[in-house]
């Protein structure tokens, strides 16, 4: 199928999504379930990711930047640009997408399968919208906090391994940080975030809802959901730079 | 009752359904019966609604229900309880949630109603002490009947089974054929059964309908079939030994 058609499937299915809920409070309870399931389950590999990418730039940095000419709290501000900029939301948007995208392809692409999708249509509820609303929602809604999560345990990683490797004195690395700080980038972080996090659970669900055949296929949809969210990722960092920051 | 006027589907290039005309009687179980293949899920599902139609008319109780808007299709589905090939229990669901989620989506009950709603069906189909089970833990035959239990909690006016005893031993089986024949009568439903099993046919054919490559081919009550001179339908209803021997022994006496 080409691109142009999958485009055209993908905004028919979005909306759908954003129609008219039949019942809010059953909805509100779903999206309750999805924070926990694609968000709060999300926490530790951020924290984990980000502590040790945090800890890496800023070793990088400091090797990189060993003539005396610079000053060594350029390391503390460059570490922190960093993650503002691109790692807190660009590169864990794409380790996201290998996460939460594949859940959400073979969950919904399991209840395609199985004609469960089929069973709540019969029963006259909106499939599209009950099974990927409350999905949106949510990581829509959690995105931002998991970004301020991931910078915040960034910089601290790049603190402990600047100090613990002696590469670089405490007070260094706290001015560094400081030093010339545009909140902006926060925002623009922020933004990014929840444009991946729509990317990723829209994309993928949609590869989910319109998976055919049986378990093998289900697998299938979830490899072209995480690849089709990553490549979209990149495209609209792209787009969003362009737009935000010139 | 069900009207299908000719109704006519296709995916792509292959003819499935061809040019169908069939009544479905009220107070009935109806049975549809073809070879793997012939074409009864999509004509279930044609039936529905999940599958558009090319051409033809289906018509429920009077109100054609294939030129219905989206909206007043979905009105009309809460009429319908659908029995689906795999039982299509809701994963991440107990038992309990399952029957009552169509409550939980479509009536104002409070909570101790929908519960002794749910138990009633689950009642209903002989299923107790399972409400906190998962899907996962059931077998085969419990998530057939908790299936049927989600798809009467509306007290719906048409039934749809697709192929309610696959994969279930001939007692099971035999008992899923009656519960479905006993609540069509009890609760005055249309009821259509696509089925491949001779027994079932046997046991609850009020009116079969025999399906031939996306024809309809033949129509009859079960005690027909015996004396029909169809080629298509004896070769696919006396396929085993067992049958043809049966088919024997009752013309020779
Ligand atoms: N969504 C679809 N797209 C394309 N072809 C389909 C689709 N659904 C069914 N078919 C084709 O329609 C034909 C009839 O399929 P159907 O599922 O109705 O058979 P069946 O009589 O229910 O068989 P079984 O007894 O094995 O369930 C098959 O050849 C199948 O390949
Ligand atoms: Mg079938």
């Amino acid at each position: 199928m080409s691109l142009i058609n999958h485009i055209g499937k993908y905004l028919v299915l979005l909306y759908r999504v954003f129609s008219r809920p039949e019942k809010l409070k059953l909805y509100y309870k779903e999206t309750i379930k999805e924070i926990d399931k694609l968000g709060l389950n999300s926490i530790w590999i951020v924290v984990i990711i980000s502590v040790f990418m945090g800890a890496v730039i800023t070793i990088q940095t400091a090797y990189n930047t060993e003539n005396p000419i610079y000053p060594k709290y350029l390391i503390g501000l460059t570490a922190r640009d960093t993650l503002l900029l691109e790692f807190s939301s660009t590169i864990v948007a794409l380790i996201l997408a290998g996460k939460i995208g594949s859940n959400i392809a073979s969950e919904i692409g399991t209840m395609r399968v199985t004609e469960q999708i089929d069973a709540l249509e019969i029963m006259g509820v909106n499939s599209a919208s009950f099974l990927i609303l409350p999905k949106i929602v949510a990581t829509v809604f959690f995105s931002p906090f998991l970004c301020i999560l991931s910078m915040f345990i960034g910089i601290f990683g790049g603190w402990v391994a600047g100090v613990t490797t002696g590469i670089m004195t405490s007070q260094d690395y706290i001015y560094g940080i400081q030093y010339a700080f545009i909140p902006y980038y926060i925002v623009y972080a922020l933004i990014k975030s929840a444009v991946f996090s729509f990317l990723i659970t829209s994309i993928s669900a949609y590869h989910g809802y319109y998976s055919f055949g049986g378990s093998l296929e289900v697998g299938q949809s979830s490899t072209k959901a995480v690849v089709h969210s990553s490549i979209s990722i990149l495209l609209f960092n792209l787009i969003l730079t362009q737009l935000l920051l010139s | 009752m069900i009207e299908v006027k000719n109704l006519s589907k296709s995916f792509e290039h292959t003819k499935v359904l061809n040019d169908i005309n069939i009544v479905f009687d009220k107070g009935k179980a109806n049975l549809v019966i073809g070879q793997s293949g012939s074409g009864k899920t999509v004509l279930l599902k044609s039936i529905v609604g999940l599958h558009n139609v090319d051409e033809g008319e289906i018509v429920f109780d009077g109100t054609i229900f294939n030129h219905l808007n989206f909206k007043e299709k979905k009105e009309m589905r809460k009429e319908i309880g659908m029995l689906f090939q795999g039982g299509a229990l809701f994963d991440s669901s107990t038992v309990e949630e399952n029957v009552m989620f169509p409550l939980d989506m479509f009536t104002e009950m409070s909570f101790e109603e929908k519960r002794e709603r749910t138990n009633e069906c689950l009642k209903r189909v002989n299923i107790i002490n399972a409400n906190q089970l998962y899907p996962a833990e059931l077998s085969g035959g419990m998530k057939k009947r908790v299936a049927i239990a989600r798809a009467i909690a509306l007290n719906p006016k048409y039934l749809f089974c697709d192929e309610p005893n696959s994969g279930l031993d001939p007692k099971t089986a035999l008992l899923i054929d009656n519960l479905i024949k006993e609540i069509t009568i009890e609760f005055n439903m249309t009821t259509i059964v696509n089925t491949h099993d001779m027994n079932s046919v046997m046991e609850i054919g009020d009116k079969v309908i025999f399906i031939y490559k996306g024809d309809k081919w033949w129509e009859g009550t079960k005690d027909d079939i015996f004396d029909t001179e169809n080629k298509e339908l004896n070769e696919f209803v006396f396929a085993s030994k067992l049958s043809q021997k049966i088919k024997d022994l009752k013309n020779h006496y």
